[in-house]
């Protein structure tokens, strides 16, 4: 087991909200700001628990490698809800421990409270994970993001030689762009090797369900799936239901190859060390911050996990091979002409949407091959 | 034709493997109503049990002593919940929401180092054993809690039907005058089956965690507590009738899932909301007439 983690949380959820607290606050900020003026201090803000196998651990998995770097300080709070809540943690994490760079990671804690923070603290910088700043929003605010829909593609490839049935599987928490452009990598990545095989997506409603996504991927197995994926905040429960079945996974998120040692094929998986380390060599450098960043696996902001024993020679090595092509630039998975389950065109022929096209922010469809409505 | 069975399948599934959490749940609630008190901490007691199970199954390789644990852990919340509201002007609504947080919270604090291991599970009896059919295999394949539940449901309603033991839970929960004039003990009675209603409620949180899902995380429970508590009202303070209710509930919250696989994609949202549907539609029925407290201890604070 887990030692539990000493973290600044405890202290500072103490010192919150009580009024003795301030004074005790007051003295300890001047050492604070003492210190803060040679080491930098960085805030990361979780909405679930940082060891969710899943996004939440993503992020703190990175921070932990923060933590190790000369002269940086880290504070974490973690299960901190999109709420006025959070404006509070950030307000503590910069008056009480001295922050003065600010990862509030989730993506519905942009608008109103970063955007509000922001505002008020001009000194502070803030970058938040998600992808929604504009140039009309504070400058001393950001947004970061990874184009993880290769992942999945390459994961589609992954499943499509692990496959007997034919049928794949994707449980999904909610029909937004961001989901719906991993279903589509999956089911075409799938199918660049198989044009046969279909894969099935159940959207669950929730970020976080567990019973409901055990439910969803018993009831892929009992379909005849044989190798499903997710995306879901914390794919734990889905993983450990399908090795128990005996049927293969492709991770999502974070690295689940211990939780599905024999079936686990591969994954898809942020890489957050790569933007964090930027950003702070930027502020101890004196340079400004992008306010505007994303990246692919090219740029090394995702990553696929290590092949599992289930994955054939031959699906590594054609995993392998059009990684390498990604690695490359330009890639496109959505290439025309391509279809929606539906029969409309959605990609004309003759077009190509690479990781970066602005349509595919607006992505609504679920391409042919893909057993599923998003309504 | 064969997607019917297979919804149908998956529900006979469903209900089989959703169920076993709603059965205890209720049944521990049934017990503490029929005493006359309402707990609506066993949301609470359900996620410290299955955190206490999971934790105690890691630790000593055994997931029967995790039942066990979950079963004295409830045992206890459910206590402190009881000894607080026999005092004198304590709401145990209040109180039950209190507990509610407490016991989520303490499960929180205490389940962190818990998240990430692999705990020895509870395994199945196969009586899908005559068929060569994997999912008819996978379906039938029961645990044991759910046969101690529905156990424990028929042993719960033969004793309030004819033991004694029985008959002055009901009374002290019907009328505090009748319990008051046969000197029957009325707050050491309500802090019992508030007590032993809670470890009932913590093995449906062992449920969670050692059979299905089965593992530990903070989001296991979703509310199931709290439903559970809603059912007692629907099977009208009944016991038997807590199975057939926490077996429909589990076999609707299978039809979403299932209905996705064989293609029915349209409207999940509502095929979600379908045991909350079914619980109003029902409800409505059996409430013509002005029947609706039938089957309700007099002494519930929400009926006085």
């Amino acid at each position: 087991m887990k030692p539990p983690n000493p973290t600044s949380l405890s202290r500072r959820r103490l010192l919150r909200g009580t009024a003795g607290a301030a004074g005790l606050a007051a003295i300890g900020l001047t050492s604070e700001q003492a210190r803060a003026a040679k080491d930098l201090t960085v805030g990361f803000i979780y909405v679930g628990p940082k060891d969710d196998y899943g996004y939440n651990q993503a992020h703190a998995e990175a921070a932990a490698m923060v933590k190790k770097m000369p002269g940086i300080k880290v504070v974490e709070e973690e299960k901190v809800p999109e709420t006025d809540d959070v404006s509070k943690t950030m307000e503590s994490m910069i008056k009480l421990d001295g922050a003065t760079l600010l990862f509030p990671t989730s993506f519905g804690y942009f608008d109103p409270y970063v955007l509000k923070m922001a505002t008020k603290y001009k000194d502070i910088q803030f970058r938040h994970c998600g992808g929604l700043w504009t140039n009309k929003d504070p400058m001393n605010a950001g947004s970061y993001f990874g184009y993880i829909g290769m992942c999945q593609y390459l994961n589609g490839i992954a499943a499509a030689h692990a496959t007997k049935t034919k049928k794949l599987g994707f449980i999904a928490a909610k029909p937004i762009p961001q989901v719906l452009i991993n279903v589509n990598s999956f089911a075409l990545g799938a199918r660049s090797v198989d044009p046969t095989i279909t894969t099935s997506v159940i959207f669950t409603g929730e970020w976080s369900m567990p019973v409901k996504e055990a439910e969803a991927t018993n009831s892929l197995i009992g379909q005849g799936i044989d190798v499903v994926t997710c995306h879901v905040d914390g794919p734990k429960v889905i993983m450990e239901t399908a090795e128990r079945r005996g049927i293969y996974t492709c991770g999502y998120h974070a690295d689940q190859s211990k939780l599905a040692p024999k079936g686990y094929l591969t994954g898809a998986e942020w890489n957050w060390i790569t933007v964090y380390k930027q950003f702070i060599a930027d502020a101890q450098g004196g340079k400004p911050i992008p306010n505007f960043t994303r990246g692919g696996l090219a740029e090394g902001f995702v990553k696929m996990s290590p092949f599992g024993p289930a994955l054939s020679e031959a699906g590594r090595k054609n995993v392998t091979a059009v990684k390498a092509e990604i690695m490359k630039g330009g890639y496109s998975v959505f290439k025309g002409p391509l279809k929606d389950n539906k029969g409309n065109v959605v990609v004309p022929a003759g077009k190509a949407y690479p990781e970066t096209a602005i349509e595919l922010e607006s992505c609504n469809y679920l391409v042919d091959g893909v057993v599923g409505s998003t309504s | 034709m064969e997607a019917i069975g297979t919804v149908l399948l998956a529900m006979l599934a469903g209900s089989l493997r959703v169920s076993t959490p709603f059965l205890f749940v209720s049944l521990g609630e049934c017990l503490t109503e029929k005493s006359g008190r309402i707990n609506l901490g066993n949301e609470g007691v359900l996620v410290l049990g299955a955190m206490v199970a999971y934790a105690t199954s890691y630790e000593t390789g055994s997931p029967w002593a995790g039942v066990a644990a979950a079963a004295v852990s409830g045992l206890l919340l459910g206590g402190i919940h009881g000894a607080i509201c026999s005092l004198a002007r304590v709401n145990d609504v209040a109180m039950g929401i209190a507990i509610m947080l407490a016991g989520t919270g303490i499960a929180f604090f205490f389940g962190k180092p818990y998240v990430q291991p692999s705990a020895t599970l509870l395994s199945g009896i196969p009586f899908g054993f005559w068929s060569d059919n994997a999912q008819v295999r996978n379906a039938l394949s029961v645990c044991p809690l759910f046969l101690l539940g529905i156990a424990a449901a028929v042993a719960l309603h033969w004793c309030f039907n004819a033991t004694r033991v029985g008959l002055r839970v009901r009374i002290v929960g019907d009328s505090q005058d009748a319990a008051l004039a046969l000197g029957l003990p009325i707050d050491r009675t309500r802090f019992l089956a508030t007590a032993c209603g809670s470890a009932l409620a913590g093995i449906g949180g062992a449920f969670l965690s050692l059979y299905y899902p089965g593992s530990w995380n903070e989001g296991l429970s979703s509310g199931q507590g709290l439903m559970a508590v809603a059912l007692v009202v629907f099977s009208r303070w009944n016991p038997i009738n807590c199975i057939y209710a926490s077996l429909l509930f589990g076999a609707a919250g299978a039809l979403g899932p299932s209905l996705q696989t064989v293609g029915i994609t349209w409207g999940y949202y509502l095929f979600y909301a379908a045991p909350y549907i079914f619980t109003l539609v029902v409800l409505i029925i059996t409430a013509r007439g002005g029947k609706s407290l039938r089957g309700m201890p007099g002494q519930l604070s929400i009926g006085r």
